[in-house]
C-alpha cells in the first residue's frame, strides 16, 4: 500500500461530498485525510483526498471518481512536484514553570501561540504531515489537553494550474427528442 | 391552474418539460408530495400515464419500456414509500445500464429534515444505484433539470437518473424555460474510439490464433448489432452473447456459440476458455461469465472495447483497452481489418473455428424428459420461443426459468430478451413484459416467469387487464423456489430449507388471472402444450395467464458452480465434457 495524494474538482453543489465520500466507502477504500474548500472559480470546489492504496485499485478509484457527474476532474499529486500541507490546533499544558521550554519549542518549529490561559497555551503550526509529527513529539511530554487536525490541502509547484481549464463550462446542446411534436 | 403572463406552477413546469423530453408514457402512482405533478399531467394530450398497482411494477415498467425500444422509460411517485419502492428497480436499471428517469415528489422544501410525513431522503439513498440524481427545490430549475436528467440518462453509459422534486416547488409559481443548452463539465463521455487503439485491436487480431467475440449488453444498448454481424461474417470469427446480450447476434448464425457463464453452452465456455484472444465488446467480466477468475481463459489476451472507462480492467487485465461506443468501435475496426484485408493481411482461424464447432456439435443445449412422465420445464420453453417466434419479446423473472428462457428460446434480433441480469430482482417479468408492451404495442411479449417470481409482482395484471395491455404469462410452476432448490441439491445435501412454495396448490393461478381480468389457462403434460401456447397466442383482447405445472427436480444444465473454474463446467450431473484433448 501507498499513500497517494488526490486533488479533485468538483462541482459546488449540494450532496457533492456524500456522493465521493459514499463512494470510497463503497468501493472498500480508506481516506487517510480529506479537505475540502472553494477555488478561485466561484462554482467549482476542490478537494484533496489521501488514500491508502495500491497503484491497480487507485486507477479503479480513479475511474469511478471520474463517472460521477458532478467530478470535473482529478489529479494526482506526486510527492516532489507538489507543496502540502496540515494545519495543527493544540492545547498544551503550560504553567509558569513549562511556558518557557513549550515557547522554545514553537519558534523551533515557526509556529504561533493563538491563546494563552495561566495554565495552557493553544498552538497553531502549519507544515507537511512529517513536520507536525516532529512538533507533536516535542510537545507531547508537557501535557496535551486538546488537539484538532486538519485534513491535507495541496498544490502543485510551478506555474501550470489544474483549475485553468476545467472551470469552463461544457455545454451541449439539448437533443430534440425524435418523439416530441 | 391558468397561465397569466406565461407564469405557470413549478407542476405544469415539470409535465412541460417531460413532453419537451420526449415523453409519451408513464408508470406511476400518485400520493401526497406528488400529488401537484399529476393535476396537470391529467391535462397532457402527449403523455399517457399508466397508473400502475406498486411502484416497484412502475419502476421495472419504465425498464422493460426502455429495453423493448431503447427510448428512455419513465416512472412516477411520491415521496417516503413510494419513492423507496423505486429502490429496487433503480438499482437494477443501474446494473443493466437502462435508460430510466424517475421523478418522485419529496415534501415541501421547509419540510425537508424534519422527519415530515412521507419524508424519505431518496436522493441519499439512491445516491449509490444510480446514473445521477437531482433534488429540486427551486422551481425555476426544473426544466434544466428535467433536460439533464435525460440527457444523462439516455447518453454514455445508459442508467438510471432519478429527479426529487419538492411539493413546494410543484406548487409555486415559476417561469418555463425551456434550456438551449446543458452545462455539465464533468459529463462528456467518450462515444469514438481512439485510432490508435483501434490499430492495435487489429494488429492482435490478425496476429492471434484462437480469437472470440465476448459480445455483451452493450452492444444491444448501442444499437450495434448490424456492425457487430458485419465483423463477425468479415473475420469469421466465433461470437459468444452474455445474458444481457441475448439477441444481439442471431442465434441461428452457424459462427455463434451461445451463451458463456455459469449456465452457458459448452462451446461458449469452451471458446473463451481455450481462445488465445477475446474481443470484449460492451460486456464487463462478470463474475458469473468468468467463474473463478484467475483461471478464466488463462491464454487469452484481451482486447475491451467499453463506453465506460471503469470496466476497462476492473475483473481483468486489459491488454488493448478501447473507450467508446460500442457501434463506432465496430465501424473503425470493420473498416481497418478491410483495409488490411486488401493488403492480403487476414487472420488464420480455421483450425480454431472447427474445434468450436466441434465442440457445439458434441455438446448441444438439451435436457432430460422426467422419467414419471410429468412435463419437461425446458420444453415449454422451448416451444413457446418456437410457436411465438423470434418477432416475439420474452421478458423473464430470475431463475432457473430465466436460464431456461436464456437457452432454449432462439434469438434473432436485439431487445427481444429482457431480463434482469446483473441484480437479478425476482418479480421483474410480469410489470417488465407489461412495459415492454406500452412501447412496443404491436408485439407479441411475454413473460416467463417462475411461479415464485410470479407471486411478487402479479399486481400488475390488473394495470395490464384495466389499460388495455395485452401481456402473456406463461408461469413455469414447478411449486419451488427452482434455483435455490437446485443448489440445495447440489450443495447442500438435498436439504429443502424454505423452498416449497406449494404454488401448485395455492393459489390457484388460473382463478387468480381471472380474479384480475386475464384469462387463465393451466397445462400439465407434453401433449398439451403446443395447443395451449397456440390459444394463448390467439387471444389479443386481454392479458393471458398460463399455469405451466412442469417437473420439480429439473435443473438447469451446463454448471459451472460458483467461485470455481469455467474448466469444472459440468455438462450434466457429474458429467464434464471433454473438450481438451483435441489437437489445438
Amino acid at each position: 500500500m501507498s499513500k497517494h495524494t488526490l486533488s479533485v474538482l468538483v462541482e459546488n453543489k449540494p450532496g457533492v461530498l456524500a456522493r465521493v465520500a459514499a463512494l470510497f466507502s463503497r468501493r472498500g477504500f480508506n481516506i487517510d485525510s480529506l479537505a475540502v474548500g472553494p477555488t478561485e472559480h466561484p462554482e467549482v470546489s476542490r478537494m484533496t483526498i489521501v488514500v491508502n492504496v495500491e497503484d491497480l485499485p487507485l486507477e479503479q478509484v480513479t475511474k469511478q471518481l471520474n463517472k460521477l457527474v458532478e467530478v470535473i476532474k482529478i489529479v494526482e499529486l506526486e510527492g516532489r512536484g507538489s507543496v502540502r500541507r496540515e494545519l495543527l490546533l493544540v492545547k498544551v499544558r503550560a504553567d509558569v514553570e513549562t511556558r518557557g521550554q513549550v515557547l522554545d519549542a514553537v519558534q523551533l518549529f515557526k509556529a504561533r501561540v493563538v491563546d494563552v490561559a495561566p495554565d495552557a497555551v493553544t498552538i497553531e503550526v502549519t507544515g507537511n504531515s512529517e513536520k507536525l509529527a516532529d512538533f507533536m513529539r516535542v510537545i507531547e511530554p508537557f501535557g496535551i489537553r486538546e488537539l484538532v487536525q486538519s485534513g491535507m490541502v495541496a498544490i502543485g509547484r510551478g506555474s501550470r494550474s489544474i483549475t485553468e481549464r476545467s472551470s469552463r463550462p461544457t455545454t451541449v446542446p439539448v437533443p430534440v427528442p425524435a418523439a416530441a411534436g | 391552474m391558468s397561465e397569466q403572463d406565461g407564469r405557470i406552477t413549478g407542476a405544469q413546469s415539470l409535465v412541460r418539460s417531460l413532453e419537451n423530453a420526449g415523453v409519451t408514457d408513464i408508470f406511476g402512482i400518485p400520493g401526497g408530495a406528488i400529488l401537484p405533478a399529476y393535476d396537470p399531467l391529467m391535462d397532457s394530450t402527449r403523455i399517457r400515464h399508466v397508473l400502475v398497482r406498486h411502484e416497484q411494477g412502475a419502476g421495472h415498467a419504465a425498464q422493460g419500456y426502455a429495453a423493448a425500444s431503447g427510448r428512455v422509460g419513465v416512472c412516477m411517485a411520491t415521496s417516503g414509500p413510494g419513492a423507496t419502492n423505486l429502490v429496487t428497480p433503480l438499482a437494477d436499471a443501474h446494473m443493466d445500464s437502462v435508460p430510466m428517469v424517475a421523478i418522485t415528489g419529496q415534501v415541501g422544501a421547509s419540510m425537508i429534515g424534519t422527519d415530515a410525513f412521507q419524508e424519505a431522503d431518496i436522493r441519499g439513498i439512491t445516491m449509490p444505484i444510480t446514473k445521477h440524481n437531482f433534488l429540486v427545490t427551486d422551481p425555476a430549475e426544473i426544466p434544466r433539470t428535467v433536460a439533464e436528467a435525460f440527457h444523462i440518462a439516455s447518453t454514455g453509459r445508459p442508467g438510471p437518473v432519478l429527479v426529487d422534486v419538492a411539493k413546494s416547488a410543484l406548487q409555486a409559481m415559476t417561469d418555463f424555460a425551456w434550456p438551449t443548452e446543458l452545462q455539465l463539465p464533468g459529463y462528456r463521455p467518450i462515444t469514438k474510439p481512439h485510432s490508435k487503439q483501434i490499430r492495435e485491436a487489429a494488429r492482435v487480431i490478425l496476429e492471434a490464433s484462437r480469437p472470440v467475440l465476448y459480445v455483451g449488453g452493450g452492444v444491444i444498448r448501442s444499437g450495434a448489432h448490424r456492425e457487430l454481424r458485419r465483423l463477425a461474417e468479415f473475420t469469421g470469427i466465433p461470437v459468444v452473447t452474455t445474458l444481457m446480450a441475448r439477441g444481439a447476434f442471431p442465434d441461428s448464425h452457424p459462427q455463434h456459440l451461445g451463451m458463456p457463464g455459469m449456465h452457458g453452452t459448452v462451446a461458449a465456455v469452451a471458446g473463451l476458455q481455450r481462445s488465445d484472444l477475446i474481443i470484449s465488446l460492451g460486456a464487463r467480466f462478470d463474475d458469473r461469465v468468468t467463474g473463478n477468475l484467475d483461471s478464466f481463459a488463462p491464454h487469452a489476451l484481451v482486447v475491451h472495447a467499453d463506453i465506460d472507462p471503469a470496466e476497462i480492467g476492473k475483473n481483468r487485465h486489459a491488454d488493448v483497452p478501447i473507450v467508446g461506443d460500442a457501434k463506432e468501435v465496430l465501424v473503425d475496426l470493420l473498416a481497418l481489418l478491410e483495409a488490411e484485408a486488401e493488403a492480403g493481411r487476414t487472420g488464420d482461424y480455421e483450425q480454431w473455428i472447427e474445434f468450436v464447432a466441434g465442440v457445439k456439435k458434441r455438446y448441444p443445449l438439451g435436457y432430460d424428459r422426467p422419467a414419471d412422465g410429468t412435463l419437461a420445464p425446458q420444453y415449454v420453453i422451448e416451444r413457446l420461443g418456437a410457436i411465438a417466434g423470434p418477432e416475439a419479446i420474452y421478458a423473464s423473472g430470475v431463475g432457473q426459468h430465466q436460464m431456461w428462457a436464456a437457452q432454449f428460446v432462439s434469438y434473432e434480433n436485439p431487445n427481444t430478451w429482457i431480463n434482469s441480469g446483473g441484480l437479478g430482482t425476482m418479480g421483474y417479468a410480469v410489470p417488465a413484459a407489461m412495459g415492454a408492451k406500452v412501447a412496443m404495442p404491436g408485439s407479441t411479449v411475454w413473460a416467463v416467469d417462475g411461479d415464485g417470481c410470479f407471486q411478487m409482482t402479479n399486481q400488475e395484471l390488473a394495470t395490464c387487464a384495466i389499460n388495455d395491455i395485452p401481456i402473456k404469462v406463461a408461469v413455469i410452476n414447478n411449486e419451488s423456489l427452482g434455483m435455490v432448490r437446485q443448489w440445495q441439491t447440489l450443495f447442500y445435501n438435498e436439504r429443502y430449507s424454505n423452498t416449497h412454495l406449494d404454488s401448485k396448490r395455492i393459489p390457484d393461478f388460473v382463478k387468480l388471472a381471472e380474479a384480475y381480468g386475464c384469462v387463465g389457462l393451466a397445462c400439465d403434460s407434453e401433449a398439451d402444450v403446443d395447443a395451449t401456447i397456440e390459444k394463448a397466442m390467439a387471444i389479443d383482447d386481454r392479458p393471458v395467464v398460463v399455469d405451466f405445472r412442469v417437473h420439480r427436480d429439473a435443473m438447469v444444465w451446463p454448471m459451472v458452480a460458483a467461485g470455481t473454474s469455467n474448466d469444472e463446467i459440468k455438462y450434466a450431473r457429474d458429467l464434464a465434457p471433454k473438450f481438451d484433448e483435441d489437437d489445438l
